[in-house]
């Protein structure tokens, strides 16, 4: 019998709900030449700031067991070069939901960019990205703090009609907290969970690996934290989630679902294999035919 | 980019902690010398990324020198296992560059890849004049291979052990052959000195940490004088040039 893997997520209906997540993918366009990216639910974009920024110094990738870091730092060519160049070539081949990452150091900062990405026809979803580890004054600065995780959600409320999703950190004492206040702060979705910040140190040169110092980590170790982290959320919100963090298999995406993820995104899993969705995608058939499961639907948030 | 499980027909110790591997390829495209495959090693999170050294009718010769964890793991995989390859990654040399005679500088490993363009340029008819450092001469590689592809090859090492004592840059002071497109490869300290060296056009091979190793995880972007590029996709070869040391 035909699986249904379809979900809907604000009213936006994806294929499947597996997603690239953002930083992870680039523009979609990098990728276009290795396969047909039509098979994806969606693509969240790199994340995009107002100007362009080239990001953290080199090293900015450390292999780690189970995973990997990153600082690249928000390398990117500014919310401008989204709208007007990337998205436009973007929609001449893809036709799945197509998510922007917006990245900023001030209210202002997002307030402008989710304007801007408002404006742009070829953007289905705002992904406010509150959260990233790895540049100083911003990101995540606004992700571990209810009252400023509030303030830019409205900003970013205020600035756009389109679905707004809050991207969150995991690197918080309680992030029900964190996700309640962007709830009431008028988010229409939840994607849970950006890295973790950590470290290595190269014991021969007695430096850390990365130039930055610290880095995101990510990869298959943090996925039990982060399915937790879905869980605990999903519990205490309405709104929807897309789960993200260590998925890299299609049973990870129907975990994630069952925790109550309505769509999932696959992260460092790709920068492993650059193929890694669409096999995914492929298995997951399969998984849900060894598990009795009929629908993707059905499983959202069933545990 | 094609990604393919490959068999190894050949692993073994061929210098100081320097190995020669040998892959047959599940599938294959038409590589180009400078490009690189991103190899998957067992128990390691990411892949890691190797220059070329021959390639044809579906087979990958690769050289690699035991520096950390994972190339010791891939130091003990046997004949007969297989192996997880991304493969037709990179801007390689552009052989074309060259009208007639060209000049090739490498450093340690770096001679892996300059041997696979010292092929491309001798089908095309090309004189080539290649100068190779090494540490010392136990760590020499693929020399009988370069005698065979050469108008002249030098040789140097630090300790004498082997041709000219000194650095390339030594050699190519004391002796400079006739070139019309120079290409190095080597440790980034070397490159730069033959690149300041060197008058004329030519081309450089760089080496970075990376992610992907496909260009949309911007792990691995470098300034360069026409602005921000990534070293796995625009490069790793370099116009010399475009390089900022």
């Amino acid at each position: 019998m035909v699986k249904d893997l379809s979900v809907e997520l604000c009213g936006i209906r994806l294929q499947n709900p597996v997603i690239p997540a953002s930083g992870t993918f680039g523009f979609g366009l990098e990728l276009e030449e290795s396969f047909d990216l039509n098979c994806l639910g969606g693509i969240s974009l790199k994340g995009s700031t107002r100007e362009a920024r080239y990001g953290n110094s080199l090293p900015r990738i450390a292999d780690c067991d189970g995973g990997m870091l990153n600082s690249v730092g928000l390398q990117n060519p500014g919310i401008d070069a989204l709208v007007n160049e990337k998205i436009p070539a973007l929609r001449k081949i893809f036709n799945q939901a197509v998510i922007a990452n917006i990245s900023g150091f001030s209210i202002e900062e997002y307030e402008d960019c989710c304007a801007k990405a408002d404006a742009c026809e070829g953007i289905d979803i705002l992904e406010v990205n509150i959260s990233c580890p790895n540049v100083r004054h911003g990101g995540m600065a606004f992700g571990t703090d209810p009252k400023a995780a509030a303030e830019v959600t409205k900003a970013a409320r205020e600035a756009s009609r389109k679905p707004l999703f809050i991207k969150l950190s995991p690197n918080v004492t309680d992030i029900v907290e964190i996700a309640r206040a962007v709830e009431d702060a008028g988010a229409d979705g939840l994607t849970l969970v950006n890295t973790f910040l950590g470290m290595r140190i190269d014991i021969a040169r007695r430096k850390p690996v990365l130039a930055n110092t610290m880095g995101g980590f990510s990869g298959k170790a943090i996925f039990p934290i982060a399915l937790r982290m879905v869980y605990q959320v999903a519990h205490a919100c309405k709104i929807p989630i897309m789960g993200c963090g260590g998925v890299s298999r299609a049973e990870d995406v129907i975990e994630m679902m069952m925790a109550g993820a309505t769509a999932v995104q696959v992260g460092a899993q790709n920068i492993r294999n650059p193929f890694a969705c669409p096999e995914i995608i492929n298995e997951l058939p399969e998984v849900m035919d060894r598990l009795g499961i009929q629908s993707l639907k059905e499983i959202i948030g069933s545990v | 980019m094609i990604k393919s499980l490959y068999t190894i027909s050949g692993n073994s110790l061929v210098a100081d902690d320097t190995f020669r591997l040998e892959l047959q390829a599940g599938e294959t495209g038409r590589e180009i010398s400078g490009e690189f495959v991103h190899l998957s090693i067992p128990d390691f999170y990411l892949r890691r990324p190797f220059s070329i050294c021959d390639a044809g009718d579906g087979k990958l010769t690769i050289f690699y020198k035991v520096v950390g964890e994972g190339t010791k793991v891939l130091s003990k995989m046997c004949v007969g296992e297989k192996i997880d390859v991304l493969a037709k990654l990179g801007r390689g040399f552009s052989a074309d560059e060259c009208k007639e005679s060209a000049l090739l500088v490498g450093g340690g490993l770096g001679a892996a890849p300059l041997h696979f363009l010292a092929k491309e340029l001798k089908a095309e008819g090309k004189r080539i004049h290649a100068v190779l450092g090494f540490n010392k001469a136990s760590e020499v590689v693929l020399e009988e291979e370069f005698r065979a592809l050469c108008d002249s090859l030098t040789f140097t090492s630090l300790d004498g052990s082997l041709g000219i004592k000194g650095f390339v840059t030594d050699a190519l002071k004391a002796s400079l052959p006739q070139y019309d497109y120079f290409y190095t490869c080597g440790p980034m300290i070397m490159m730069k000195a033959v690149c300041d060296f060197l008058e004329g056009p030519g081309e450089a091979s760089l080496e970075e940490r990376m992610g992907c190793g496909a260009g949309f995880c911007y792990g691995c972007s470098i300034q360069t004088a026409k602005g921000v590029r990534r070293v796995c996709t625009d490069g790793p070869v370099f116009k010399k040039e475009d390089i900022l040391w």
